[in-house]
């Protein structure tokens, strides 16, 4: 090529070369961007302090347990009730009842959402079985606990929060290793 | 010795190698301009033929003809072919005939890329129609392949989808590198920037955006690839990935896309426009701005497409805003192509018949669009037959009436002789009726809740659809026409003079007709 066209084309190679990157940027980019202003209704993914912010007696929030496991994973996955209400502020515990009917062991990976989404910044969980992968033997059951308060700040539009879980099979992918565990919770 | 060079050279200058091996070897930018002209005229057919599957069994409500995940492969392989296979490279073959020609250059900046930027076009487009004879089809989850259709619920095809794409990704980011380097270094002394014809421009920016997300689109699908085949999990939820991400990170390359698609028919419409108005253009700067303007916006109104995918209220009044902003250029345009128009000395021959409905009905899809970006409306329109009228009106009679437009109005230059008006009067005609039957009937099943993709409809669309099918197949029909008009002017008629219409002006009809193997090795002199 001319020698006049190098360096030219070569800055534009080079830009088309970085879109191709900024392309792969917008996966954590999303994530931090949903992390810091709770759009789509993703919540945190470690855990709040536990320190008990005031508790706001004159405000009811409902608060509403949808949780239902992937297709393609067979335990039995329900919360013990459908629905509570609580007080801003004050600390409650849920717990979740899984069941494996299978003969084999299974490792499940619980994902949160929450709606309205952008209640999920205001929406606070100071443990959680999501935070970890759960592994169950075959035909054994167990209770997982989440335990979680409403921010008193939550804006006073929203009088009901969804709290939804959707359980997935990771078997597959479960190196027993906790620590890269927690990182799927995300 | 130097005899010997000499020689070498002289044959490199006049003569080019016969049969196959020209049009393989060329680095000729009129060869490989009309290389990409034909094969987007052949790509047009085979995904006009797909259109037409589609057409047959919407004709009457029920399954009459195709299994429905043989529809779903057409509807898919349909917006495939003429996105990527016929709109694109008709583009990219007008801007290599007509750019350097437009600018006084010789030949595009990078002729050896250039042929490789074409041959790699065929193989891609093979890969992905090979496919269809899979065992379990070819892609079938829609043009978008949203995720998780084509991660989680996808044949096998996927891979060949996706390697078909990089493939076609590449060759447009080559093209348009290529026009970038030709308009930067190669236009004639005193062709300044606000001297360049607006075909000119509008592809300088069009290649811009080609750069910027044609490797966002290469890399959206490479995450396809690894979420199905190598367990990454980009889309998938339960390894911490998102499905609404691929959305976000397909706009962000699909809606720069669309203007890919329309920008160099603005430049074309103005270009044709003041040569049958008899009049320079109205607004030539006001064109470059706004243009640019809606490059800019272009990047800015991507969710507009994910409306229902439950956004905020503040997201999805950015993205109202911002993509009603966009009404404004374009509105610009309009309002410049009528006032070139206005006490012009107007004659009617086929390029501009083409050009005025493109005005038209570019407009009406213009509108249709705004109603779309009303997000509590789109909340009824998504996803309906009201958002295929959309989008066919801005891309067939947009987009395509102005390539069959360009078409008409360069061929005396390209084979040196005249089209045959008569013809090609019938063709626009026969077009225009035809392709209003096919989509404007598509606004109201739409409104009352048609869903676009599926293979069958409630009982209440029936005469609508029939309707609707009669249109598509006229449609179709009409187009063989054009196919006649062009073998006729490509084998003889009468000799176009080098001017070719009485109003045209410009370095490309200042050489004579059909232009010469070899235009502007010296420069010309820009007055």
């Amino acid at each position: 090529m001319a020698l006049k066209h190098k360096p030219l084309t070569f800055k534009l190679a080079v830009t088309a070369l970085a879109m191709f990157g900024f392309g792969f940027a917008l996966v954590p980019l999303y994530d931090v961007f949903c992390d810091l202003t709770g759009l789509n209704g993703k919540t945190a993914a470690t855990a709040a302090s536990a320190d008990a912010a005031l508790i706001d007696t004159s405000r009811e929030v409902v608060i509403e347990f949808i949780a239902r496991p992937n297709k393609e994973m067979p335990w039995v996955f329900k919360p013990e009730v459908r629905r509570m209400t609580v007080h801003p502020g004050e600390i409650h515990i849920m717990n979740y009842l899984a069941e494996n009917p299978t003969g084999r062991m299974i490792v499940g990976q619980a994902v949160p959402s929450v709606s309205p989404g952008q209640a999920a910044l205001y929406f606070h969980k100071i443990e959680c079985f999501c935070f970890t992968q759960q592994q169950l033997a075959g035909g054994k059951n167990m209770l997982m606990p989440l335990q979680f308060y409403v921010d008193p700040a939550l804006p006073s539009q929203f009088s009901t929060i969804t709290l939804s879980y959707t359980l997935y099979d990771v078997t597959s992918a479960w190196t027993g290793d906790t620590a890269a565990s927690s990182q799927l919770g995300e | 010795m130097s005899a010997v060079v000499t020689d070498h050279e002289h044959e490199h200058h006049d003569h080019k190698p016969s049969g196959i091996k020209r049009w393989l070897y060329t680095t000729n930018h009129k060869d490989i301009g009309t290389m990409y002209l034909v094969f987007a005229l052949i790509m047009f057919f085979i995904g006009g033929a797909m259109a037409m599957v589609i057409r047959a069994e919407l004709f009457q409500p029920g399954m009459q003809f195709v299994e429905p995940n043989f529809f779903n492969q057409m509807t898919t392989v349909h917006g495939l072919i003429m996105v990527f296979g016929a709109v694109m490279p008709a583009f990219t073959g007008l801007a290599n005939w007509m750019i350097p020609m437009m600018i006084g250059a010789p030949d595009m900046a990078l002729p050896r890329m250039n042929n490789w930027s074409f041959w790699i076009l065929p193989f891609a487009f093979l890969i992905l129609l090979m496919s269809l004879f899979m065992p379990g089809g070819g892609p079938s989850f829609g043009w978008t392949f949203y995720a998780p259709l084509s991660t989680t619920y996808s044949g096998d095809s996927t891979a060949l989808f996706v390697f078909s794409v990089h493939i076609m990704g590449i060759s447009s980011i080559m093209g348009a590198i290529n026009v970038i380097v030709t308009i930067f270094n190669l236009r004639a002394p005193g062709m300044t920037w606000m001297k360049m014809p607006l075909f000119v421009w509008t592809w300088l920016i069009t290649a811009f955006l080609l750069i910027m997300v044609m490797p966002v689109l290469a890399g959206v699908v490479t995450m396809v690839l690894t979420d199905k085949y190598f367990g990454t999990s980009f889309f998938d939820a339960a390894g911490g990935g998102d499905p609404v991400l691929f959305q976000h990170i397909f706009w962000f390359f699909g809606h720069p896309e669309v203007y890919i698609m329309i920008l160099p028919a603005f430049g074309i419409v103005s270009s044709i426009v003041p040569t049958f108005a008899r009049k320079p253009l109205f607004g030539y700067a006001s064109m470059v701005y706004a243009t640019s303007s809606i490059a800019l916006l272009s990047f800015l109104v991507w969710a507009h497409h994910m409306f229902t995918t439950g956004m905020p209220v503040a997201g999805a009044l950015f993205f109202m805003y911002c993509t009603m902003l966009i009404a404004v250029p374009t509105g610009v345009k309009v309002f410049n192509w009528v006032a070139t128009m206005w006490r012009g000395a107007m004659t009617f021959e086929v390029p501009m018949m083409f050009a005025l409905a493109f005005i038209v009905l570019f407009t009406i899809g213009g509108f249709s669009g705004l109603m779309l970006a009303i997000t509590p409306a789109d909340f009824q329109y998504h996803d309906t037959y009201f958002v295929v009228a959309h989008f066919h009106y801005v891309l067939v009679t947009g987009a395509v009436f102005s390539i069959i437009a360009a078409a008409y109005y360069w061929l005396p230059k390209w084979t040196g002789h005249m089209y045959d008006e008569k013809l090609g009067q019938w063709h626009f005609w026969c077009s225009l009726i035809s392709v209003n039957m096919l989509f404007f009937p598509m606004h109201f099943v739409g409104l009352a809740g048609m869903p676009r993709r599926i293979p069958d409809y409630a009982l209440q669309f029936a005469d609508f659809n029939a309707f609707i099918s009669i249109g598509g197949f006229l449609f179709g029909a009409s187009q063989l026409i054009f196919v006649a008009v062009l073998v006729k002017c490509a084998r003889g008629g009468e000799k176009a003079t080098a001017q070719v219409w009485e109003g045209a002006e410009g370095l490309e009809w200042e050489v004579p007709s059909p232009a010469p193997y070899h235009t502007f090795e010296t420069p010309p002199v820009i007055k």
